[in-house]
């Protein structure tokens, strides 16, 4: 009887347990934590934009961003907009990301590569990356590789050291074990270390993703005729609010997708790691 | 020709740090064909370094290492090492991990798998042949580890530590499966641990090895008859031995602020 009115009287402290430091609640609770949030802020913009609090051309209402999107999806704007940007990201990215690794794996295996190369990369790394837009219009005009070139220049220097860290962190056993099997350097450096740090690498892979539309959109504010970060200056010169609100939400939905997408992909390419 | 032992190292040192740190100073000694061995000696004396000089994963600064009469060149497959570490590869499962040396050994593509299998069950983990390391625990990933390592067959086995990382009763159901194995392989065995209960279970000689800088201190026989009794249930000459072994590790250490 007693311990029954004691596993009661414990209920109401879980609930307030809710704020406290390391609290513990189900991911449906969590998930509605989350919803609602954004209702708010939803709520709160949508407050602000009908009291009239701020001009309509300064902070269009939420529902006059998304009536523009949808009118520039059914004209076919939005979707060759988004098709040009995920191009470039993509060939940027691609060059970029397979560019470091082989940099990595050099100077992470090799003492003599990394005291030649290393210093190199942090410095550059410390180089603010919009400075370099002018050179690179400069040396590679307006077109598509002036955009891969910005890219590169954001993710290129940033990836090969995370890389290398992930490289790095592969136990010295793991050399070893190769080498007893009479393996080669090369063969103990592909075939054993960079599979075992595949999981860190597809993570960094994934956060340098996030930082390469930040560099798309970018090099598209800056220099171009088409994709997302060039319809946002379009709708700043026409004072056109509403898509360019309605164009950095879709950069937002578009980063948050790609994330998504890496994170599932990882889940499915490293399912070894997980116990059960 | 002479019979030579299958293992022999003559008058070999090592330092690190351009020779600053005297780590191992004039190690002899000699190991017969089918014998098993142990290190033991205090945190620190050099067990890894020169197991690691054998498994030739370390350089020496002179001295012969000799394998069957032939001086080693750098690591090769006639040294099988299981490390204290865990090293199987987690993307592989532990026959594909087994495989994996079969492969990179140059087995024959048609038998590997059939060997592979045979080294899993003779650590007995058939049922968990096709299960990743990390559903595997500790001892599990150890006895994939020694099935690996004798897969290819090497002439010697190097473990450093293997069971250093393991609850105690794990450790004695892993000393059993090794004695096991060795009764039946014939297999030589240089075993590195710092649990003389353990070295006195398993070897037929003790090395002892002295602190300041390594060196082989006493070489001790084990002249009981096997199997041996693990842990309970040993006669009092192999306790009193035991507690002999202990003693000339203490005295190395006494001199020395160890906590
Ligand atoms: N790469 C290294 N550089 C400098 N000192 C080292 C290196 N590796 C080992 N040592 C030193 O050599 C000594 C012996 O190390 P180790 O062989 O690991 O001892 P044990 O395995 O007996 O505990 C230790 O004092 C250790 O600090
Ligand atoms: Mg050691």
């Amino acid at each position: 009887m007693k311990s029954q009115t004691l596993g009661k009287a414990s209920a109401p402290r879980r609930r307030k347990s809710l704020l406290s430091m390391g609290a513990e609640f189900p991911t449906t609770t969590y998930v509605g934590i989350a919803i609602c949030a954004f209702l708010l802020l939803l709520a709160a913009w949508t407050i602000v934009a009908r009291l009239g609090l701020v001009q309509p051309i300064f902070l269009p209402s939420p529902l006059a961003v998304v009536a523009k999107l949808i009118k520039l999806a059914q004209d076919g704007t939005l979707g060759s907009d988004v098709a040009i940007s995920v191009y470039r990201i993509s060939i940027g990215f691609l060059i970029a990301s397979v560019m470091a690794l082989a940099t990595a794996i050099l100077i992470g295996a090799y003492r003599f590569w990394e005291a030649a190369i290393e210093p190199i990369l942090d410095f550059v790394r410390y180089m603010p990356v919009v400075a370099f837009v002018p050179l690179s219009i400069l040396w590679s005009g307006t077109s598509d590789p002036q955009k891969f070139l910005i890219i590169w220049i954001g993710t290129y220097f940033q990836q090969a050291l995370m890389f290398k860290d992930n490289i790095k962190r592969v136990p010295a056993d793991f050399v070893g074990f190769g080498r007893t099997l009479g393996m080669s350097d090369l063969r103990v450096l592909m075939r054993i270390v960079v599979p075992s740090a595949m999981p860190q690498i597809w993570d960094t892979l994934r956060i340098s993703l996030g930082w390469a539309w930040t560099w798309v959109t970018l090099a598209e504010l800056v220099a171009a005729n088409s994709g997302l970060g060039y319809r946002i200056t379009v709708a700043q010169r026409y004072l056109q609010t509403d898509m360019a609100i309605g164009y950095i939400l879709v950069l937002g939905v578009l980063g948050l997708a790609t994330d998504q997408i890496m994170r599932f992909l990882g889940r499915q390419f490293f399912k070894y790691e997980k116990r059960s | 020709m002479a019979q030579h032992p299958k293992l022999s190292i003559s008058g070999l040192n090592k330092s690190f740090r351009n020779g600053q740190v005297k780590v191992l100073s004039d190690i002899n000694l000699e190991v017969a064909d089918n014998e098993f061995v142990s290190l033991v000696g205090a945190s620190g004396c050099g067990k890894s370094t020169l197991l690691a000089i054998i498994a030739g994963l370390q350089e020496s600064d002179n001295g012969e290492v000799l394998v069957d009469g032939a001086p080693i060149s750098g690591p090769g497959i006639d040294r099988g090492v299981v490390f204290q570490s865990y090293t199987l590869l987690p993307w592989l499962t532990a026959q594909q991990n087994v495989e994996f040396a079969l492969r990179e050994t140059r087995h024959d593509p048609k038998e590997i798998a059939d060997i592979a299998r045979r080294h899993i069950e003779l650590v007995k983990l058939t049922r968990f042949a096709d299960a990743f390391p990390s559903q595997l625990s500790g001892g599990m990933k150890q006895r994939v580890a020694i099935a690996r390592a004798l897969s290819y067959r090497p002439k010697i086995l190097l473990m450093d530590e293997p069971f250093g990382a393991l609850d105690a009763l794990t450790r004695g159901q892993m000393q059993e499966l090794l004695m096991q194995i060795w009764q039946e392989h014939k297999l030589t065995v240089i075993f590195v641990t710092h649990d003389v209960s353990e070295a006195v279970y398993l070897s037929d000689r003790i090395f002892v090895m002295g602190l300041n800088p390594g060196r082989i201190k006493e070489t001790i026989p084990v002249p009981f008859a096997r199997p041996r009794a693990s842990e309970e249930g040993r006669d009092p000459e192999l306790l009193e031995l035991q507690a002999r072994v202990l003693r000339s590790i203490r005295e190395e250490t006494a001199g020395h602020d160890v906590h």
